[in-house]
């Protein structure tokens, strides 16, 4: 038994005692805590309101011990912009994958950030459908073998990886636009910051902050945990370059 | 007391806002009214017509296939309409644009020169209150006092001032109809 | 006693006015006709500079009705309003809400279809109100309004149907009652719900932010063990039937004596009203019985009627879809047919009481 003052490290209190469904490598689970940390050390729990998406991320209310809205796929943005504007004394935030954000439901992000709601969305890019069994996303990378894409991502037949958070910096609506990942003490730390900003961000009526983790989906990829997080760094960064793309 | 009226001509007439001002005027003596219009891409410019309905009982029905008046102020109305009008009915026509009068002969026809009327008085905007007027000398239905108390409650505070002008016109319109026989 | 005020006001505009005037905290919707003036009066209005309610044009009637649904869950008044195409798009988002049992309001001012259809008044979106309309076991709380009163009085009804049930509530009006002006009484002004009052009135569901003193609210419809969500679904019904057995409405209109009946809601049942008074007069004995809530549906004011009835006429501005309704109440015992003009056609009440003396020549 570890006495309590030689403790070092504990479960956020923000995060559930349950059982996180995600996969061994994934990065959801990191980028939960993440959250959950920045809620806790903000001292917000009472006052934010979380929105989930369809995907893996569904059952994020299973883990961060918040107040939660599960919406229909691609809609969370819709949820969060009447949510805040309902209670501007809130946090808001939406929680989506690449599929929910940038297929699906591109029109919702797309207008919400537009429009300049005072939310934070955490946008985790994995390249891939992770729930529905590994089908391609938008953001697949050309090559990249998916269940839809056996012989691998075809521009001729699917088009090109979407690049949504560049589109997203273009909108006068965000203040504040940034691509961040998780594989290392590094990028988690960053990322944390990140999310910290765009949290303080929504209390001050500056508009959108967007925030893009680029993750790993090794089941998806068919990879082990540490040959997914080099196949990310090989070759989703170079796609989808790290760094904050508005800050205002 | 129940009178069934249709309103027709023109988009920009003029048209809906009389027959709004007169189903005000019926709210003004208590009466129960309907205001029924023709919607959609009619309004830009095409024909556009109102029902309106005043009645001392409950009103079923806002479309009606027969009426008690007929208003009308063009050509594609009066063919529409004409045989819309119940026997002894009152129909009324601004003969301005009409190349085919109306042919019935057991209904009350009157015409009035609106139209010209309002050139004269040099305020096109007179118009429907001129015909307003004249269909008020036919059928006084509503008193003026209503009348007036209708248009302050349809019209916006910033056009009350419009509100002496219109009366005159409605004067003008009860001086200026004419039976046809 | 105090002189009552009366209006002269078109159906959309009331829905308007009567939201504000009833405390309502927010409106997301997207303009289609025939029922843009909703919007445009909220706009003109401005209540958020007044009452502080929220109005928003969203992107899409997809998004407007998921506004509901953040909007809703965290215990506001909020509504939304849109003709049949646009209520299609909302389809997904009100099986939400239902399953989510959150409470709000949608008015769907009705216009021929299918497809773009026309923009003229029709009732042909009964089954989408009524039986679904987005997937799985659930029921919108359906009113159905004949008059620019009813459309105004309605909308606080709604919500306190709403939200007594938790549970979307639509109106169910059409092109002819929401362009239609009538004389109309205002219901009296009520403030707005505090966030004190809406923490004590629904303090045990709403999602707000978790105090440490109690467990996360979740807002979801989502549940993958199979025994819960059958124990759930149970539960809707369960709900379902108390708003039948508590909230059914109708109005019957000289049934009395009436040996035949006309069975219409809305636009329908205010023409057939002037069918009655034309059948009177010729000796007919006709009478109508006007649904006021399609669901729950008054069957059972049906079933007591049936006895003395030769035969029923149901009308309605559709190819015959609440008839279904009236021949499951009549089970039957006597005959039930269907009027009805389609495509934004309004049936006259003389060609209504065509189809009634053809019926009664038949049978």
């Amino acid at each position: 038994m570890i006495k309590p003052e030689n403790l070092v490290y504990s479960r956020t209190k923000v995060l559930t005692e349950n059982i996180m469904h995600y996969c061994p490598g994934c990065s959801h689970g990191t980028v939960h805590k993440l959250i959950a940390e920045v809620i806790d050390e903000m001292g917000i729990q009472d006052k934010t309101i979380g929105v989930s998406p369809v995907g893996c991320g569904v059952f994020a209310y299973n883990y961060l011990d918040i107040d939660w809205l599960e919406a229909a796929h691609g809609r969370a943005p819709a949820l969060a912009t009447a949510a805040k504007r309902l209670n501007p004394d809130r946090y808001v935030f939406t929680y989506q994958g690449d599929g929910d954000l940038a297929s699906i439901g591109t029109a919702e992000i797309m207008h919400a950030c537009n429009r300049g709601e005072n939310i934070v969305v955490i946008f985790i890019n994995n390249a891939i459908y992770g729930m529905t069994g590994g089908q391609m996303a938008p953001t697949t990378l050309i090559g990249q073998v998916t269940a839809t894409t056996p012989y691998g991502r075809n521009v001729e037949l699917n088009g090109y990886p979407l690049k949504i958070t560049e589109l997203i910096a273009q909108l006068p609506g965000t203040c504040y636009v940034t691509r961040q990942t998780v594989y290392n003490p590094v990028t988690v730390r960053k990322t944390k910051r990140a999310i910290r900003k765009a949290f303080e961000n929504s209390m001050m009526k500056k508009g959108t902050s967007f925030v893009e983790v680029v993750g790993t989906c090794s089941s998806g990829w068919k990879l082990t945990p540490v040959d997914a997080n080099q196949w990310m760094i090989d070759n989703m960064f170079p796609e989808y370059p790290l760094g904050d793309m508005k800050d205002i | 007391m129940k009178e069934e009226i249709i309103i027709a001509g023109f988009g920009g007439q003029g048209v809906l806002s009389m027959g709004k001002i007169l189903a005000y005027s019926g709210i003004m003596q208590d009466q129960e009214v309907t205001w029924m219009p023709s919607y959609g891409p009619e309004m830009r410019g095409g024909t556009a017509n109102v029902t309106v309905i005043l009645s001392d009982d409950r009103i079923s029905s806002p479309i009606v296939n027969t009426f008690d008046t007929a208003i009308i102020l063009n050509q594609q109305s009066l063919d529409k309409f004409e045989n819309a009008v119940k026997p002894d009915g009152v129909l009324i026509y601004d003969p301005n644009g009409i190349t085919h009068p109306p042919t019935r002969r057991d209904i009350k026809i009157y015409t009035i020169e609106a139209a010209e009327e309002a050139a004269r008085m040099k305020n096109a905007k007179a118009f429907n209150m001129i015909v307003l007027g004249g269909f008020l000398k036919v059928k006084p239905i509503v008193k003026m006092d209503n009348v007036i108390a209708g248009l302050k409650k349809s019209l916006p505070e910033r056009h009350h001032h419009l509100i002496p002008m219109n009366e005159q016109a409605i004067i003008r319109g009860m001086d200026i109809i004419k039976e046809v026989n | 006693m105090e002189k009552r005020e009366y209006k002269l006001l078109k159906g959309n505009e009331v829905i308007a006015i009567a939201a504000i005037r009833c405390g309502c905290d927010g409106y997301f919707g997207y303009p289609i006709t025939p029922q843009s003036e909703v919007m445009e009066t909220l706009m003109e209005l401005k209540p958020w500079e007044t009452t502080g309610m929220v109005v928003l044009q969203a992107e899409s009637e997809v998004a407007s009705i998921n506004m509901l649904y953040g909007g809703a869950a965290t215990g506001k008044k909020v509504f939304t309003s849109s003709s049949s195409p646009g209520i299609s798009l909302m389809a997904e988002g009100l099986t939400y809400l239902a399953g989510a049992e959150l409470p709000c309001l949608i008015v769907n001012v009705v216009r021929g279809g299918p497809g773009l259809g026309t923009i003229q008044p029709a009732q042909s979106d009964y089954f989408q109100a009524t039986k679904g309309g987005g997937h799985g076991d659930y029921r919108l709380i359906v009113l159905a309004p004949a008059s620019v009163q009813e459309m105004n009085d309605f909308v606080d009804l709604g919500f306190e149907l709403a939200f007594k049930y938790r549970n979307p509530v639509m109106i169910l009006s059409d092109g002819m009652i929401g362009q239609m002006m009538e004389k109309v009484e205002l219901s009296p002004e009520k403030p707005r719900w505090t966030n004190e009052e809406i923490e004590k009135k629904y303090g045990s569901w709403i999602v707000k932010g978790k105090p440490s003193t109690r467990e996360r609210h979740i807002a979801t419809s989502l549940e993958l063990d199979s025994a819960k969500q059958e124990k759930f679904n149970q539960k809707l019904v369960a709900k379902y039937a108390e708003v039948t057995k508590n909230e059914t409405r109708y109005e019957k209109i000289m049934c009395d004596d009436a040996e035949y009946l006309i069975v219409a809601y809305g636009s329908s049942a205010r023409i057939s009203q002037k069918t009655i008074e034309l059948a009177r007069e010729k000796g007919i004995k006709l009478g109508l019985l006007r649904p006021v809530t399609l669901f729950p549906y008054p069957s059972k004011a049906i079933q007591e009627l049936t006895p003395q009835l030769k035969c029923v006429l149901a009308v309605e501005m559709s190819t015959g879809q609440m008839v279904e309704d009236v021949r499951l109440a009549v089970n039957g015992k006597i005959p039930v047919e269907h009027y009805g003009r389609v495509g934004g056609m309004i049936p006259s009440p003389e060609e209504v009481l065509n189809a009634v003396e053809n019926l009664i020549e038949r049978k």
